[in-house]
């Protein structure tokens, strides 16, 4: 794995207009991902990591969206100010991606070859023949059992592991470079989602692809993330590799949501320790640090200034006054 | 002491009808001859995958669903048979918390009436007794007095967990089931609530049935857990049996699959391929046999009976026989 940035992604907003003002939903974040590394993104609902990669692959309707960046690099060049035509020759080829329900990315209408057929004459200008013969080469890679009758069978036929693995064959086709996962496991029951974690693991070392894994989930994390990058109310508060960080965060909210998992253990704690309060609601964030209400650290500094995002250490990063292990 | 609820040879099925005719072409055996018991004051947790029959189950102990075939004893007394208006004063003892508060509570109604709603079915309180009684459900499960005027909307989906349960308490009852009670909730609202139901069941001596596919929540706050495959629970002892010592190759695939949020704790590797079947056309024999890594060829044949085990261990594997 090499250190240089396959994906730069520098101080991204994503807001929306409401009734009077508006609303920002992902605020000023940046970080690279490297080349064949998976990079964790991992936050509770409306951190905003999932509107961070629909900005990225820009799938975000504008308005009502409105996005802005110094900059979003990929492979050399700044995807916001490329034309759609070739920002469609990107997506599903170089810049690929998987959602968590595959059966609302699936075309229901459409035999599952002729799914995974279109990427490969679309990007790669393979004919239908070449095309279908690489399609029933990947059902396989992807551990598909008899790929000629999947070929012919449709989404609502194969069972939900069976179909993210269809979108996983759909998203590698072209072999890219980036790999966006938004929360891939999380529809799967668990012995499923250790089949197609591993299977990511697998074609990454192949394909050499770096994964953008957006996730809810810090034990998928642990278990499929080099990396890890912690967003709350829509900022990154921390970053860094993943057995350093789940060891010592920094974050009091990154520490906070590690000691808030039940695990299974011999001796069971009494009482699971809690994060007070819940996440602000989108627009009322206060001047300083968004988690300085449900912070047992807060200081009156935390209040009024919000913190930046800033390196310490080796190869971390911690948006706190207060920082936690530091 | 006597069990509070007792299961015997338990059988839900239901019929797949043919698209046109609507002709009976098949059996779905959502849950196959389950036995249990739940002692009063107790934990007991429910896992399993998609299919496995445990909301099936859960349902039909409420009788919510009808039974096809066995025995719910619930305080003593055999509620299998027992005609509906019977079945609403016994509703008191026993209720349900689902997943998803939202669509469990009506959205046209301030929490104040959904909380008003149990005491005036079953008569038990009107005018001021009733607004204290509400206020009183508010304050056991920490949300503030004013929240009776508002809407289900209003509040985030941890609130929304709490009204649900608060519900649930109304008329004091015996048993709680928990269908995914917390599989909604974000991991740091999951904590509130887990210690909030926690804190119940000391306070009220409660039992609970948590059905939950997440084995970190089980492990948290059952006594004794019952793992599910195909209908049929498979597996059943304490917390630390069934964690700790497991004996079904099923339980020890499916601990084997839970990601654990500890960066290098790489366990034991028990690959478990494919997916669960159908309840529908469910294997023969032992109904784990295709996916077994340890299967024999008269798992193919015979379904295993389940053996006890030291602690009330009850297995149902071949490999383990008395």
């Amino acid at each position: 794995m090499s250190t240089d940035a396959v994906l730069r992604v520098r101080n991204l907003s994503v807001g929306f207009r409401i009734p009077g003002g508006s609303m920002q939903a992902v605020d000023a974040i940046s970080f690279d991902l490297r080349h064949g590394e998976t990079l964790g993104l991992v936050g509770e609902s409306g951190s905003g990591k999932t509107l961070t990669s629909l900005a990225l692959l820009r799938l975000l309707e504008s308005p009502p969206a409105e996005f802005s960046a110094d900059h979003v690099t990929f492979e050399g060049r700044d995807l916001q100010s490329l034309p759609e035509a070739e920002m469609a020759d990107l997506r599903g080829a170089r810049l690929s991606m998987i959602f968590q329900e595959p059966m609302t990315s699936l075309n229901p209408l459409m035999s599952i070859g002729r799914q995974i057929d279109e990427p490969l004459v679309r990007h790669l200008g393979l004919n239908h023949r070449a095309a279908r013969h690489r399609t029933l080469e990947l059902l396989a890679r992807v551990g598909i059992p008899r790929p000629e009758a999947a070929a012919q069978s449709y989404p609502h036929q194969l069972s939900g592991g069976m179909r993210q693995r269809v979108m996983i064959a759909i998203a590698l086709a072209c072999r890219p470079a980036v790999l966006i996962a938004d929360e891939p496991t999380t529809a799967l029951d668990v012995t499923i989602q250790a089949q197609i974690l591993e299977l990511l693991r697998e074609l990454q070392d192949e394909l050499g692809t770096a994964i953008l894994l957006i996730t809810h989930d810090l034990a998928v994390i642990a278990e499929a993330a080099h990396r890890v990058a912690v967003m709350y109310a829509g900022r990154i508060v921390e970053t860094g590799p993943v057995a350093q960080l789940f060891r010592a965060p920094l974050h009091p909210y990154t520490e906070g949501l590690l000691r808030s998992i039940p695990r299974i253990a011999r001796i069971r704690e009494a009482e699971l320790p809690e994060i007070p309060g819940v996440v602000p609601a989108p627009g009322t964030l206060p001047p300083g640090c968004a988690f300085a209400a449900r912070c047992a650290f807060a200081a009156p500094k935390c209040i009024a200034e919000r913190p930046t995002l800033a390196p310490t250490g080796t190869d971390r990063e911690v948006a706190c006054w207060n920082p936690r292990n530091g | 002491m006597a069990d509070l609820l007792e299961i015997h040879g338990l059988r839900t099925h239901f019929p797949v009808l043919s698209k046109l005719l609507r002709r009976r072409i098949g059996t779905v055996r959502a849950v196959d001859g389950v036995d249990l018991s739940v002692r009063p004051g107790a934990v007991l947790g429910v896992v399993g995958e998609s299919g496995s029959g445990k909301t099936t189950l859960g349902k039909t102990i409420l009788r919510l669903i009808e039974p096809t075939d066995g025995s719910i004893t619930f305080e003593g007394r055999d509620i299998t048979h027992l005609p509906p208006a019977d079945m609403l004063a016994l509703r008191a003892r026993m209720q349900i918390v689902f997943q998803d508060p939202m669509s469990s509570l009506n959205p046209r109604m301030t929490i104040g009436r959904i909380l008003a709603a149990p005491f005036e079915i079953h008569r038990v309180a009107k005018g001021t007794d009733l607004k204290d009684r509400v206020a009183d459900l508010l304050r056991l499960v920490g949300l503030p007095a004013e929240a009776a005027h508002r809407y289900p909307h209003e509040f985030s989906g941890g609130q929304r967990q709490r009204v649900g349960i608060a519900r649930a308490l109304a008329l004091r009852p015996a048993l709680i089931i928990g269908d995914e009670p917390v599989s909604a909730l974000d991991v740091s609202i999951q904590a509130q609530i887990l210690n909030l139901l926690k804190r119940l069941q000391a306070e009220m001596g409660l039992t609970y049935i948590l059905i939950s596919h997440n084995l970190g929540v089980v492990s948290h706050i059952c006594d004794e857990v019952a793992v599910m495959y195909l209908g049929r629970v498979v597996e059943r002892g304490t917390r630390e049996a069934i964690f700790f010592d497991p004996k079904h190759p099923y339980t020890e695939a499916l601990l084997a699959a839970v990601p654990m949020p500890d960066p290098g704790t790489r366990r034991a590797h028990i690959p478990l391929t494919g997916d669960v079947p159908s309840p529908a056309h469910p294997p023969t024999g032992c109904a784990f046999h295709p996916r077994c890594p340890k299967a024999m060829p008269r798992c193919a044949i015979e379904a295993p009976r389940p053996a006890t085990f030291a602690g009330g261990h009850v297995v149902a594997c071949h490999l383990h026989a008395e």
